[in-house]
């Protein structure tokens, strides 16, 4: 266990510095960062001076050096939108990013779970027909034109909910829901394929020809194999809505991550735009670390069979 | 060598001709009526995106600005002549969403066909070569699956500006690694495999075996992939667009039509309207194509299927 968990840690860190790489050179792949970062109207003699002042003109590996110690000390670079620190920037908006991701999550697994079990122990009946149904338009709806489509009904038309902003509870809602829905599509599916799969295994087949109870078998032998699968796919889903709610958070003027990543590209503030690259990487890979732990102290297979 | 054909298909049943493939998956799919309809609903698309200058009324880029902001035909103040309605400019609404097919089309099509060569060479050279070369290709694999896609896609294009061969490369090239990694599973699993094995006992060389044995049998799992990552390429275009940052303005994409459809949401909705509709309904038509397609060419989970 501890072998397996110092040999992720590891794996995970070599990611970052991936990531710090990537990002430093994603930024030069242009070709010339200072024109990427100034206005379009700048002229030559401003470009050469932000140049000098930025240190662009220095060789890339010292440039990749200055950059990598800079992260490891916490200073993932400053705004030119804003002229303070960038990782600043991003924390403020953090918690609004975590509140949406984390009720988006909350909606797609009390939805999604409970329909792909049904469906898994039932399969043909007619939960099982509406939970498929909705997890393939939750897969193929576009979420953000739904969003802007049930803005539009609830909020302009019925004003029953706030249209933008985070300004009172009911603010998450209509956002929270239109992040979640492909999750939840994918949950259901998840779980139905997980519990149709754990139902044929010979395991279970025994327990029943034994003589248990279907309701022990049920909660302790089906569940709590269909629920490995659940924890991985949850981490993953959690971690891709903290890097993919941009164009939601766009949609809804919800003052998170994502819609700073918005107004970063539109001001060219590419520190800023480096700085929320890193911090979500981090925050994913640490997401993915996790619950690659909790899957192998669920799951004694993994410890073992690596 | 042709009775040898012959005698081998019978008995082992596994070098079959294209064509016999090709029927036994139509006897398949018309036993489907999901697939069927997920067919049909792509190949609409495909008619829409071929013939659209003979489908389409008028120039999609044509403005008629006495005309514009009209309603679709049945609405009361609508006409016929603008059949789905006209936008801010006065630009038939019909005709461009037939164009956009073509944007959505292109994307997807010459995407996943990049995505899909690079992964497949680089999946090949790592499963087949193993060692260090496996070790470096695997690392940089797994960096790019591990990061937030999404995130990552939109910092891009900011970077590089709109157009149409921007969008497609940043698409292929990001979307290789989830090729490569399916690629290199499948080389792994058939190098271990019996059928590999005697084919090199036999004496077949390297070239052979991966021709004639390991090539026909990616088809399946890669032809799937392509499908859902299809999808999902014209999904995210679209995402773009809305964002501001898929092909120039200029061009009639469904991504660009929901941008502009949405400043105009509360007063003239059904500029925003169709093109979100045109997605779900290709997204919608591959999803229920891809599900199918998995069923047929994977056998292994033909069964589990109710």
């Amino acid at each position: 266990m501890q072998r397996y968990f110092l040999t992720r840690v590891g794996q995970s860190l070599l990611l970052l510095i991936g990531v710090l790489v990537l990002v430093f050179f994603l930024v030069r792949i242009t070709g010339d960062p200072a024109r990427l970062m100034m206005p379009r109207e700048a002229s030559a003699a401003a470009v050469e001076a932000f140049r000098e002042e930025m240190g662009f003109n220095r060789p890339l590996l010292v440039q990749f050096g200055d950059y990598f110690l800079g992260v490891l000390q916490g200073d993932f670079g400053r705004s030119l939108h804003f002229k303070s620190p960038a990782l600043d920037l991003v924390l403020q908006r953090l918690p609004a990013t975590v509140h949406l991701a984390a009720t988006a999550i909350l909606f797609a697994m009390l939805v999604g779970v409970p329909l792909g079990l049904v469906g898994g122990f039932n399969p043909g009946s007619a939960v099982d027909s509406v939970g498929r149904l909705l997890a393939l338009l939750g897969q193929s709806i576009p979420n953000f034109w739904l969003g802007l489509l049930l803005m539009l009904l609830f909020a302009v038309r019925l004003g029953l909910l706030p249209s933008f902003g985070r300004d009172e509870w009911r603010s998450v809602i209509l956002p929270a829901f239109v992040l979640g829905l492909p999750t939840m599509g994918q949950l259901v599916r998840l779980t139905r394929s997980a519990v149709l799969e754990v139902r044929g295994e010979d395991f279970i087949r025994t327990a029943h020809s034994k003589g248990l109870e279907p309701g022990i078998i049920y909660t302790k032998h089906v569940l709590r194999n269909v629920a490995i699968p659940l924890v991985s796919v949850i981490g993953v889903q959690f971690g891709y809505m903290l890097g993919g709610s941009i164009i939601i958070e766009t949609v809804f003027a919800w003052p998170g991550i994502g819609q700073l990543l918005e107004q970063a590209i539109g001001w060219r503030d590419y520190p800023l735009v480096m700085a929320i690259a890193v911090f979500t990487s981090l925050a994913v890979l640490t997401i993915n670390l996790l619950t690659d732990v909790a899957y192998a102290v669920i799951d004694p297979r993994i410890r073992y069979g690596h | 060598m042709a009775t040898r054909q012959i005698a081998a298909d019978s008995m082992l049943d596994v070098e079959r001709t294209l064509w016999d493939r090709i029927v036994y998956a139509g006897r398949f799919l018309w036993r489907d009526r999901s697939g069927t309809v997920g067919l049909v609903m792509f190949l609409v698309v495909v008619f829409a995106a071929v013939f659209a200058p003979l489908i389409a009324p008028y120039d999609p880029l044509g403005q008629d600005l006495r005309a514009a902001k009209m309603p679709p035909a049945w609405s009361a103040e609508g006409s016929w002549a603008h059949p789905l309605g006209t936008d801010n400019l006065g630009r038939d609404l019909f005709s461009r969403l037939i164009y956009g097919a073509r944007v959505s089309l292109t994307v997807g099509f010459v995407g996943v066909l990049i995505a899909a060569g690079l992964g497949m060479v680089f999946g090949a050279i790592a499963g087949y070569g193993g060692g260090r070369v496996d070790t470096f290709i695997m690392a940089v694999v797994n960096l790019v699956l591990s990061l937030p896609y999404l995130l990552f896609v939109v910092v891009i294009a900011s970077m590089l500006g709109r157009s149409l061969i921007n969008v497609i490369l940043i698409f292929g090239i990001t979307d290789a690694p989830i090729f490569a990694r399916v690629t290199r599973g499948e080389v792994l699993r058939m190098r271990e495999s019996g059928y590999v094995e005697s084919a090199i006992s036999a004496g077949a060389g390297t070239g052979r075996i991966i021709f004639d044995h390991i090539m026909p049998n990616l088809i399946g799992p890669l032809l799937t992939l392509a499908t859902f990552e299809m999808s999902r390429m014209i999904f995210y275009e679209a995402g773009l667009g809305f964002l501001g940052l898929s092909v120039p303005p200029s061009v009639p994409s469904w991504g660009n039509m929901l941008d502009a459809g949405r400043k105009y949401l509360t007063s003239y909705p059904w500029i925003a309207l169709w093109p979100g509709l045109a997605i779900m309904w290709t997204s919608l038509g591959m999803n229920l194509l891809g599900d199918w397609l998995r069923d047929v060419l994977d056998p292994r989970l033909r069964r589990s299927r109710k």
